[in-house]
């Protein structure tokens, strides 16, 4: 088995003659910076529902984009026909947006960039057999199961990929990357007298298949399984405005959507976000330092190098509630005469680049949490949080709650059903009270941006916001 | 298009005696605008095509995709769909659709005029979008985006139980996002407008409607929290069809996952409730005349005057059934198997409008938009909590705006607590159609 070796694994996506023949090709008409992207993608799933295994799916996607930057216009095309032909075709069409820009030939010569694995995988996963794969999702079936006669449904997803990566620009940059991510989820439906409720858990890290030396489905499931038996005699939520405790890694979510977009520099540039010229101000509690960082090894949003070819980088966006810096990509930070802070992504080679996170974190606090919680009179404590979403232009943000409790005189006391949580980003940043000493990695997510899905993670230590407001019915 | 259900054909020649093979490709184009400060900001010209592969022998189904419709790609995707069977577990039920006598509605979802329409008008129209929107009035600063998008989208399903099904569907839309301001403040709205050909757009209309909607929230504050009644712009209604769609596909009424699953017959919503899903109607911008299977799509009414009538089917799900397929076997692209789920639903119209809905409700709140749908909404429990924006009602009109808040109730609940359904029936960018709806008893959570 081989270590990170991108030579075990086939030569380079494109030869350096195509690449700069394609580059020529994008910058005849004129454009001040031309750029291909190339991406080999294979997937394969499997998946296990009613307690069937129903199919398992293998998928390869291949293919360039390529684009061109002429004044304040970018031009973009691409193509699953790699030969020199289709690429040519493909420049022409995204030098077609080039409409006047004179004409020009420019040589681009290209440096080669050594090529650095962001993450170690062990075992390849289109190298373990498909038995073993299907195998782990009918563990995770008994297990969830066998947690008690009103688990009524069980689903179990596995997944990996393999994506490489190339990317060459007539700035002369030339980069090539691979990630590997395997994960693993399972989802399940109790059923009582108060109806149906639901439970979920998931593990997704960028390894191969070794992800299963440290997680055992039969745990992941049974974790799924005692979510939805819980909910069973959840009451409604609350609603109104009230203190929330998020627990342990649980919290990334909270900071994605109350700030983390708001910070991305396409939406501040059109002055839509609430966090537009506020660099150098205070805009959190003194205790949030807010991190985005793409090199975390085996973590869902980590990469070798952003999908602009610049290696993945750590970058302070908030440091003791200061806002310290945006997130850019290649153009927005051209445009300020600035490096790039690494967050140029994009969902795949049939998809233009823009600024997005990577691994959003909040740096450990010092409190004990079991401190926090017991000097939080009445509130709500959300252990599991689900999805978000924010507006940037008002910053006002939800999340959901997957599994969470009333606090009542500091204790944890009784299980909540569903709901969404509300605030205002920059409201929430200053409410936060009490920061925990008990990091942890969230669970890994899909950030949705303009029709673009990317993988991401994030991580926060315990922390408690002085108010919002939860989305129940109860009074 | 011959070419490509050639191409399928030529793979689906690649099947074994023992086999089921259905074999789906597909070529789409899409073109996208957005314009920014005057200037193309981007201009994106996407071709892509590909093959999804789907293989049952004994009971056993496995499935194969590829991006690219290169010979030997696809001979590799066939022998990967073969070998992904091998895995599956054995169930009698499994199969690809069989043809049942159905012809597809004859319906001309393919408008020649969208190929016709030259590139530099596409970007003329969406630099136009945003120069009415930052007109419209003079509190708008920006916008957020401005953009024009279209595509065509050619198919071809063929199969070895005699399947053989090709179409082309072309489609258009504008949108725009814009930021509103006064007193320090930002707020934003959006606009659309979608059609067949770029004909069909309206772009004053798209944005006229978002320079309302930004301008009109402008100065809201966070309400208190209280039961009242709302009332649910199309927009928002479209939405909540989304959801309450999903509860009634045969695949989650099988596998114990709709809350309606033992409710066939049941009155489950007032009598002027009536659910349809008809992707045959031609002013659907999700209409379609074959489904993710090659059976022809139909009128399928899901809840007829209050009442449960039907769950909706693709093959499998149907033979599990013992009913037959109403042929609703959804694919999201050629990268996965056929679901079972609504394509283009809607409710029966009333006939008020919507001042005339407000003008009936003392106290209550417009939504005008809602967000979190798919992190406060729970489509197995029923629990339904998002968040949302919009303006109070008093004593019959609207009245001042509120944002930061959430409205929350159950599924099961908001359908018996509807009140009155709307005649503004509007066609969206999504797979349900909007009409303003008036739901009681609804808690407005907020300070």
């Amino acid at each position: 088995m081989t270590t990170g070796d991108r030579s075990s694994h086939g030569a380079t996506l494109l030869d350096e003659s195509v690449i700069r023949s394609t580059l020529d090709a994008a910058l005849r008409r004129g454009g001040s910076f031309a750029e291909i992207f190339v991406e080999d993608r294979r997937s394969s799933s499997a998946y296990l529902d009613d307690g069937k295994v129903e199919e398992l799916t293998s998928g390869h996607d291949r293919g360039a984009g390529v684009r061109v930057v002429v004044g304040e216009t970018t031009g973009f095309a691409h193509t699953a026909d790699l030969s020199p032909e289709g690429l040519s075709a493909a420049a022409d069409a995204a030098a077609a947006a080039a409409r006047g820009g004179g004409g020009g030939v420019r040589a681009v010569a290209l440096t080669r960039r050594p090529t650095h694995n962001a993450s170690t995988v062990r075992i390849f996963p289109s190298e373990v057999a498909k038995a073993r794969k299907v195998e782990l999702l009918q563990r995770a079936d008994h297990a969830a199961r066998a947690s008690g006669p009103a688990i009524r449904q069980v689903a179990a997803n596995y997944g990996d990929s393999r994506r490489r990566i190339l990317v060459a620009n007539s700035d002369g940059l030339l980069a090539e990357d691979q990630v590997v991510r395997t994960m693993f989820s399972v989802s399940v439906v109790a059923s009582g007298d108060t109806g149906m409720q639901t439970g979920r858990e998931s593990a997704g890290h960028t390894v191969g298949f070794e992800l299963f030396d440290t997680y055992q489905v039969e745990q992941l499931a049974t974790h799924a399984a005692e979510r939805a038996l819980t909910k069973l005699r959840a009451r409604p939520a609350p609603s109104g405005s009230m203190p929330v405790v998020v627990g342990p890694g649980g919290g990334g979510v909270l900071f994605h959507e109350a700030c983390g977009h708001g910070l991305e520099a396409d939406l501040i540039a059109k002055s839509a976000s609430v966090f537009a010229g506020r660099r150098g101000e205070m805009v959190a509690s003194p205790l949030v330092t807010l991190i985005d960082d793409g090199t975390m090894a085996g973590e869902w949003g980590c990469f070798g190098i952003d999908d602009e070819g610049h290696p993945a980088a750590r970058n302070v966006l908030i440091q003791d509630g200061v806002l310290t810096d945006y997130m850019w990509d290649h153009l927005r930070a051209r445009k300020e005469g600035r490096p790039t802070s690494s967050n140029g992504r994009r969902q795949s080679y049939q998809h233009l680049p823009m600024v997005r996170m990577s691994n959003t974190v909040i740096a450990n606090g010092a409190e004990d949490p079991a401190d926090i919680i017991a000097s939080t009179s009445w509130g709500v404590y959300v252990a599991q949080l689900g999805g978000g979403q924010v507006n940037t232009a008002t910053g006002d943000f939800v999340f959901g709650m997957l599994e969470a409790y009333l606090i009542e005189d500091g204790k944890i006391t009784e299980p909540l059903r569903e709901g969404n949580l509300i605030g205002n980003g920059p409201q929430v940043l200053g409410d936060i009270d009490a920061l925990g000493n008990d990091f942890a990695m969230g669970h890994p997510g899909t950030c949705g941006k303009d029709g673009q899905g990317v993988p991401v993670g994030d991580g926060t230590p315990t922390l408690r916001v002085t108010a919002m407001t939860i989305g129940g019915t109860a009074a | 298009m011959a070419e490509l259900v050639d191409i399928a054909e030529r793979v689906l020649g690649l099947a074994r005696d023992n086999e089921q093979v259905e074999i789906y490709a597909v070529h789409d184009r899409e073109t996208e605008v957005r314009a920014y400060g005057g200037e193309v900001e981007s201009f994106s010209s996407a071709e892509s095509q590909g093959v999804g592969v789907r293989v049952v022998v004994g009971g056993r189904q496995g499935f194969a995709w590829a991006g690219t419709l290169d010979a030997d790609v696809l001979a590799e995707t066939m022998a990967d769909a073969r070998d992904n069977a091998q895995f599956g577990t054995v169930d009698e039920h499994a199969g690809i659709a069989e043809p049942d006598g159905v012809e597809p509605a004859l319906l001309e979802l393919f408008d020649a005029a969208l190929l016709d329409f030259a590139t530099d008008k596409k970007i003329d129209l969406a630099i136009e979008l945003e120069r009415l929107t930052l007109a419209a009035d003079s509190r708008i600063i920006g916008i957020e985006s401005a953009e024009y998008v279209d595509t065509v989208h050619e198919y071809a399903i063929v199969s070895t139980a005699g399947i053989r099904r090709t179409g082309r569907e072309t489609g258009c839309f504008v949108s725009v996002y814009t930021l509103a301001e006064e007193n320090g403040e930002t707020q934003n709205g959006f606009g659309w407008s979608v059609g067949r050909a770029p004909a069909e757009l309206d772009i004053e209309r798209c944005a006229r409607e978002s320079a309302e909607r930004a301008t009109r929230l402008l100065g809201a504050k966070k309400p208190s929290t209280e039961r009242l009644t709302v009332v649910l712009t199309p927009w928002v209604t479209a939405q909540f069809l989304g959801i309450l769609g999903s509860t009634l596909s045969g695949e989650s009424v099988l596998k114990g996952r709709s809350l309606f699953a033992d409710r066939l017959g049941d009155l489950v919503a007032p009598e002027f409730f009536t659910l349809v899903d008809d992707p045959t109607w031609r002013d659907s911008y999700t209409a379609t005349t074959v489904d993710g299977e090659g059976l022809a799509t139909r009128r399928n009414v899901l809840i007829g005057d209050g009442r449960i009538e039907r769950f909706l089917h693709n093959a499998y799900t149907a033979r599990r059934t013992g009913t037959r397929s109403t042929g609703s076997a959804v694919r999201g692209g050629f990268k996965s198997t056929p679901g079972v789920g609504p394509m283009s639903l809607q409710l029966v119209p009333g006939t008020a409008t919507q001042p005339e809905l407000v003008a009936g409700i003392d106290h209550g709140l417009l939504v005008q938009d809602v967000s979190g749908l798919h992190s406060g909404v729970n489509p197995v429990s029923g629990d339904f909590s998002t968040g949302a924006e919009g303006l109070m009602i008093r004593g019959g009109a609207l009245a001042e705006p509120v944002r930061e808040l959430t409205i929350a109730s159950t599924i099961q609940k908001m359908l018996l607590d509807v009140v009155a359904i709307g005649g503004d029936v509007e066609w969206l960018p999504m797979s349900a159609a909007g009409v303003s709806m008036v739901v009681a008893d609804i808690t407005m959570s907020g300070a």
